[in-house]
């Protein structure tokens, strides 16, 4: 029976610029989660995401990216989070984070981010197989005040 | 600096709830695998209908598979791709052709690939139920497989009018889906 699935879960606006952003307690009813930011950045260009607090080695990334002129691809691995490429100026991120309670398969996020000059396509692994029940943006840079965060949950049939 | 925990939407009041957004069925994989995944009798009380994926093949050696997808049966060539990858060192790479199936849609481990890494896809289907249009699929699509793997955008179009009411996902080589690989669809009003 199709129903409402699309739910929002949690937000946060921030009052003053952090340097993380934590969602806990994500509870594990849904199927996928989508977080989405509107953000600028107070000072840095880049932040990591990170899920249930892992700092370990666990992350790695392939992108696929273009400037107008020239397109490229490149990779990380073994990272200690998936690192977030963020512009100067305001700028939306949608992260699709899929299957992320389940507890027999690695977890994989899609996602597009920009620099000033540069729009990509990201793809990035977390080499574990934990339920994610927390997801931190984190790594050096802060965020502005005013920056919005949400992140839904979709839930299937 | 300390996290800054987040407010659950539940304690928000008036926050949104949208009934826009529906699931309309679910697959997912058991131990046994599946050769292909149908979605049958797909209503047309949508505008256009989302399907979301983790997926792997229980057979084949390394390097990533691709997808396809036959629409209402028809197995005609009357379907077209176009797409744009990388794999993270070399040269992004353009592809395109007609198809008797839309191909290239996503982008997966194999059974020789890392172990519990699967790809994920999401594809829209903007206007399945019209009649008097031609149908487009697009997707964002990939997987890491931290040293190796694929991300690309792709579109495919299905050269008929018909509204769609069935869709058949299979691997390009014909290999089962392995257990855990889960499709979900979706409609949008």
């Amino acid at each position: 029976m199709a129903g409402a699935t699309y739910t929002p879960i949690a937000t946060q606006t921030l009052g003053s610029s952090a340097s993380t952003v934590t969602f806990s307690s994500i509870p594990s009813t849904y199927t996928d989660l989508v977080l989405v930011a509107g953000a600028s950045m107070a000072s840095g260009s880049t932040f990591g995401l990170q899920f249930n607090g892992d700092s370990s080695t666990n992350y790695s990334r392939t992108i696929i990216e273009g400037n107008g002129s020239s397109a490229s691809s490149s990779r990380t691995t073994s990272s200690a989070s998936l690192d977030v490429y963020a512009p100067s100026s305001p700028y939306t991120l949608i992260f699709n984070i899929q299957n992320y309670s389940n507890t027999t398969t690695y977890k994989t996020t899609l996602w597009t981010s920009r620099t000033s000059s540069w729009l990509g396509q990201w793809v990035g692994l977390w080499r574990s197989t934990n339920a994610i029940t927390s997801l931190s943006l984190t790594g050096g840079s802060s965020f502005a005040a005013g920056s919005v965060f949400t992140i839904y949950g979709i839930a299937s049939a | 600096m300390s996290p800054i925990l987040g407010i659950y939407a539940s304690q928000i009041s008036g926050h949104l709830v949208t009934n826009n957004y529906s699931s309309i069925q679910t697959v997912t994989v058991g131990s046994g695998g599946a050769s292909s995944i149908t979605f049958s009798s797909i209503p047309s009380t949508y505008t256009h209908l989302q399907l979301r994926a983790i997926l792997r093949t229980a057979g084949g050696s390394s390097g990533g598979s691709q997808c396809q997808i036959t629409v209402n049966g028809d197995g005609g060539s009357n379907y077209s791709y176009h797409r744009l990858a990388g794999n993270g060192s070399s040269t992004p790479t353009e592809g395109s052709g007609n198809n008797s199936y839309a191909y290239g849609l996503a982008r997966y481990p194999q059974n020789g690939d890392l172990a519990n890494d699967f790809g994920v896809v999401i594809i829209d289907v903007l206007d399945y139920a019209n009649t008097s249009k031609t149908k487009t699929f697009r997707s964002l699509a990939g997987y890491d497989a931290n040293g190796s793997g694929q991300v690309q955008f792709a579109s495919a179009g299905w050269l008929s009018t018909s509204a769609i009411t069935n869709l058949v996902i299979t691997d390009q080589s014909g290999f089962n889906w392995a257990q855990y690989s889960q499709f979900a669809l979706y409609g949008v009003r």
